[in-house]
């Protein structure tokens, strides 16, 4: 028998939580794709100047809309293994005999999503930048668009993880079903690109908190739902 | 150990438009134990599921004071990390020491994933992240399965140190398993 103990604290559960979920999606990580998406997201950036010709205008006028797609598109990438795995390990009942909600755990693991791809993607933005010629001044808007995009991508990206999980074909009913949801951050988060467009950034950021506010909520009740 | 206790009234199991059980009353008090039997297919498992709060019962009431902890086919522990760190996730989040490893004969697997394991071995895995959760109320559905004889021997023992400790256990299993003082639960007298 070990010894009795009291329960940690829920700081302390959520921390090993955030910790697991860093080492599996970061990364290196297990289900680290953190670098597939990227490397998907650079490589759409180099596709567009071969589609559409080397116009040097045409791609500087058009490059922060690419850029954009091209998260869109890496965010979707890893979602199959947001969720599924944990819970066809058993992993989510365990945790739910434990007593924590599963509002907790999606949290946690909407920062761990974000942590893994947010980062990561507006490093790649810079490689990206130069290879769609865009300015500095639109960089500096792409880049802060990203910022407090990206948080609401991640946000939708765990929340379609839950509800397609366990579902045959999940993951590619998951990218079709996370493309409408994230029109919002990219007409607003595109659209600062445009003159005269800079309240585009906190409407993006607007979008994103009240993403962030509903994802816990509706993937809890979707991995509960997975579960029943 | 924490006061435990565990019953259920006129509990009722359905899956898909079959009912499996019904009229199943069950009542442990701390120390005490209950050996579920009965043939594949017959809602074993589905109890065990139903008493743990992990599905909803189609009637009768399930009551449980103390945290419970689950042991079933599924080992709960990431398949890719070596079994030392797999369990140090549940060391972290449990914030105790899975000191039964040794004892389960895991000691010189610590660096072996998971996923390599053997049926038995992951059992056995199993079983030192249960004790470690320290939880009074144990829920082992078919923990023998892959043991072999020496093991299921120190399984035997182990469940009755829990429950002399103070704790309860509902043990589902197909094999015969000595748990002296126990209840036996025969599910197809339940059989709807």
């Amino acid at each position: 028998m070990s010894a009795p103990s009291s329960a940690p604290t829920l700081a302390r559960r959520l921390a090993a939580l955030l910790r697991r979920d860093l080492a599996l999606l970061l990364l290196g990580g297990r289900r680290g794709g953190a670098m597939l998406p990227l490397l998907f997201f650079v490589a759409v950036a180099m596709l567009f100047p071969f589609a559409v010709g080397p116009d040097a205008q045409v791609l500087a006028r058009t490059g922060g809309g690419v850029i954009w797609v091209a998260a869109l598109l890496a965010a979707i990438l890893p979602l199959d293994r947001l969720v599924e795995p944990d819970l066809e390990l058993g992993l989510f009942d365990q945790w739910a005999l434990r007593g924590l909600a599963e509002e907790w755990i999606m949290a946690v693991r909407v920062i761990a999503h974000w942590l893994s791809f947010g980062p990561p993607l507006m490093l790649a933005a810079l490689p990206a930048s130069a290879l769609l010629g865009i300015g500095a001044e639109t960089l500096r808007t792409v880049e802060l668009g990203l910022l407090v995009g990206t948080p609401g991508l991640a946000a939708i990206g765990v929340m379609v993880a839950a509800l397609t999980a366990g579902l045959r074909g999940g993951a590619a009913l998951a990218g079709l079903l996370v493309i409408p949801l994230a029109v919002p951050l990219l007409v607003f988060g595109a659209g600062s690109l445009a003159p005269g467009g800079e309240t585009g950034i906190a409407l993006t950021a607007a979008v994103s908190l009240v993403l962030l506010a509903i994802a816990p909520f509706a993937g809890g009740a979707a991995v509960r739902a997975a579960r029943a | 150990m924490p006061v435990c206790h565990l019953s259920a009234t006129a509990l009722a199991c359905r899956r898909g438009d079959r009912v499996l059980f019904r009229g199943l009353d069950l009542t442990l008090q701390a120390g005490q134990a209950c050996q579920v039997a009965g043939a594949n297919g017959i809602g074993k498992s589905s109890l065990i599921r139903l008493l743990a709060g992990l599905a909803e019962p189609f009637a009768g009431t399930v009551e449980r004071h103390g945290e419970a902890g689950l042991v079933d086919e599924r080992p709960g522990l990431d398949p890719h990390l070596p079994l030392g760190r797999a369990l140090a996730f549940w060391e972290r989040f449990d914030g105790r020491s899975a000191e039964a490893v040794g004892r389960l004969g895991l000691g010189d697997l610590a660096d072996v994933p998971v996923r390599f394991l053997s049926t038995g071995q992951k059992k056995r895995a199993a079983l030192a992240r249960l004790i470690a959760q320290g939880a009074p109320v144990w829920l082992l559905d078919e923990p023998l399965n892959g043991l072999d004889v020496d093991a299921v021997a120190l399984v035997e023992t182990i469940v009755a140190e829990h429950c002399a400790a103070g704790g309860l256990a509902v043990v589902a299993s197909h094999q015969p398993i000595a748990l002296p003082g126990a209840q036996r639960i025969e599910l197809r007298d339940f059989a709807a």
